[in-house]
């Protein structure tokens, strides 16, 4: 096990390398002399001379990336075009607000997919199997930005029950456990669950069905055990392949909540990608990009790591 | 006695072997999707919509662009309208049904484009080995370390707004998860006896691959990466949602629901229109593509 886990952390080291390279890569790829992106348009031809020598842009693009990297490691993720604040200081609130919010949705959608799945995989061909399956296909086909909208329409503008925009009272981006908070984290964080839900529900289904299947469940009914101990039996020989489907999931949504994030104008990572798309501020896109790709790393090594742990015959090179 | 009823077992058998040669794979496949209710009416439902969004002037009642101010944001129902008007007084009807075109095209371009790239490197991949292998597979590793949301907004955020970037994000999204599927069938068929014997009577590589690995491998492949079709709609029409792909007043289902954002305190239910196109059309290629795995008995 320990030379598995120490395997399996030397192998992440270059996969982060290289995620750290296509990071690197996007500003290189963006239309136009990336120095254009540091500098305003209507500097003096020596300012741009003098910021292309401090900023290493004049070496070549290996060396680029080695002195990009050295700032990196150091948490320096240059500074925003828009604002001028550093990079990290507006990533660090919004990535808080994108855990809550990926976390909540995560929940949501672990717990009605086992439950769903559960029942569904247990009962297969009857009512609940044929509603579950048909929610999970809906759940991985619905454009979330458009369940966002036709909730807000439902819940906002016609039951007036919820608010519809923001993670607090008066717009604030500070989040708190308190219901004034709560009630405009439920919105987003269903409208954010139902991919989860469908992939944990098909998920948990096939894995249960399986299990059923299999001989020692006959073994343990023709012990006599009760239903309750032989659903115990099927948890514990479903939890690590769920877990690990789950723990992905976290990762998806931690990335891919920019839609809904737009929709709920919610005050995270997406909100803020969404920003720096259209004032064509680089920085943040490459610095949020890289430490939602970073967490979505280290998330599959855990992933991986407390998979093997639960189930020792799961190994990954 | 004993050789005529030897004789006997063996019509028998011929007959049988008749009777199986006569239903070939495809033959079982249809007749298996014939009994398939679900993914009959969603093929239908596809195919009325391709037909429609193909001759949109003959279907469509309005031109999709003419606006009006003094007609905005209409009603359901309304005479001449029947699905309202958007936030420019254009015809929402018309302007679904035009919609359509550039929604199809980047939900099944991206994964047209991939499968055919992801198909060669990774059948390249699972065929050669060694080196090869070691190369593709890694590289594709690291494309899998993003989720696809946050590769496809990042590629196109960077390259900046526009169907061509939109498209080239996608195809890129979409080329590891076909080389992964492709590699793992090929490194399974390469390993068969039929390839060895292929290989011992002398047939060259590229003939191989050809003749006894693309014949196996392409249906799985196919079928894996109509599953993408549904995920690729989406992701088009979020790319265009947060005005990464498609520009206005191109109709486009994604854009035109950012666009009647604004409009869902005034019209709720025409503002929801487009998404609810998305999510019909997603829906039914899922579907589809689910059929169609059971109905070719593709596993995985």
């Amino acid at each position: 096990m320990f030379f598995y886990l120490v395997r399996r952390v030397l192998y992440a080291i270059p996969i982060a390398l290289a995620v750290g390279f296509v990071c690197f890569m996007l500003v290189q790829i963006a239309p136009g002399d990336p120095i254009n992106a540091i500098v305003p348009p209507d500097a003096p031809q020596e300012v741009v001379e003098q910021v292309r020598r401090d900023y290493g842009l004049d070496q070549p693009l290996p060396v680029q990336f080695g002195l990009w990297l050295l700032k990196v490691v150091q948490g320096d993720l240059g500074r925003s075009l828009a604002t001028g604040r550093p990079v990290w200081s507006d990533l660090s609130s919004a990535i808080g607000n994108t855990l809550t919010l990926a976390a909540a949705a995560s929940l949501i959608g672990f717990v009605f997919g086992c439950v769903l799945g559960g029942l569904a995989g247990t009962f297969r061909g009857s009512l609940i199997d044929r509603l579950a399956v048909t929610s999970a296909v809906a759940g991985v086909s619905v454009p979330h930005y458009w369940l966002g909208m036709v909730l807000v329409v439902i819940f906002s503008v016609q039951m007036n029950a919820l608010p519809a925009m923001g993670a607090g009272p008066g717009g604030s981006a500070d989040w708190a456990w308190d219901w004034e908070h709560l009630q405009h984290l439920i919105l987003p964080a269903v409208t954010l669950s139902v991919i989860p839900m469908g992939i944990v529900t098909r998920t948990v289904r096939g894995i249960v069905a399986e299990i059923m299947n299999q001989e020692f469940v006959t073994a343990l009914r023709g012990k006599g055990l009760t239903s309750w101990g032989v659903f115990l039996h099927v948890v514990k020989n479903a939890a690590p392949n769920v877990i690990a489907v789950m723990g992905l999931q976290l990762g998806y949504l931690m990335g891919g909540s920019i839609l809904v994030e737009t929709v709920f104008s919610w005050p995270g990572t997406g909100l803020l990608l969404n920003s720096a798309i259209f004032q064509r501020d680089l920085p943040v896109l490459q610095g949020t990009i890289l430490v939602l790709a970073m967490f979505f790393v280290a998330l599959n090594l855990v992933v991986d790591l407390v998979q093997t742990a639960l189930d020792p015959r799961i190994k990954r090179a | 006695m004993s050789s005529t009823a030897a004789a006997a077992e063996l019509a028998v058998q011929a007959k049988q072997a008749a009777l199986y040669r006569s239903e070939g794979y495809w033959a079982g496949v249809w007749k298996r999707l014939r009994r398939d209710p679900v993914t009959i009416a969603c093929s239908l439902i596809l195919l009325a919509m391709l037909i429609v969004i193909v001759f949109a002037p003959l279907f469509a009642p309005h031109d999709p662009y003419q606006g009006s101010m003094i007609r905005r944001l209409r009603p359901i129902g309304t005479e001449n309208y029947p699905l309202g008007t958007d936030e420019l007084g254009r015809d929402m009807l018309s302007r679904l049904i035009y919609g359509g075109r550039l929604s199809w095209f980047m939900g099944i371009l991206p994964v047209a484009l991939a499968f055919v790239i992801g198909t060669t490197l990774g059948v390249t991949a699972g065929f050669v080995g060694g080196k090869v292998n070691m190369l593709i597979m890694r590289v594709t590793d690291v494309f899998y370390a993003f989720p696809s949301v946050l590769l496809a907004v990042a590629i196109s955020g960077a390259l900046g707004a526009g169907i061509l970037n939109a498209i080239l994000a996608l195809t890129l999204v979409f080329i590891p998860p076909i080389i992964r599927v492709a590699e793992s069938v090929t490194t399974g068929v390469r390993n068969l006896d039929f390839v060895d014997a292929a290989r011992a009577s002398g047939a060259s590589a590229f003939t191989i691959v050809r003749v006894h690995v693309l014949g196996n491998v392409l249906g799985p492949i196919f079928i894996y990466a109509t599953s993408l079709i549904s995920v690729c709609m989406i992701l088009a029409s979020g790319l265009s949602f947060l005005g990464l792909g498609t520009r206005p007043p191109e109709p486009e289902w994604g854009l035109m629901l950012n666009t009647l954002r604004t409009a869902i305190y005034v019209q709720p239910w025409v503002a929801v229109l487009p998404g609810a196109c998305i999510f019909v059309t997603s829906i039914c290629f899922n579907l589809v593509s689910d059929g169609l795995r059971q109905a070719m008995d593709v596993k995985g």
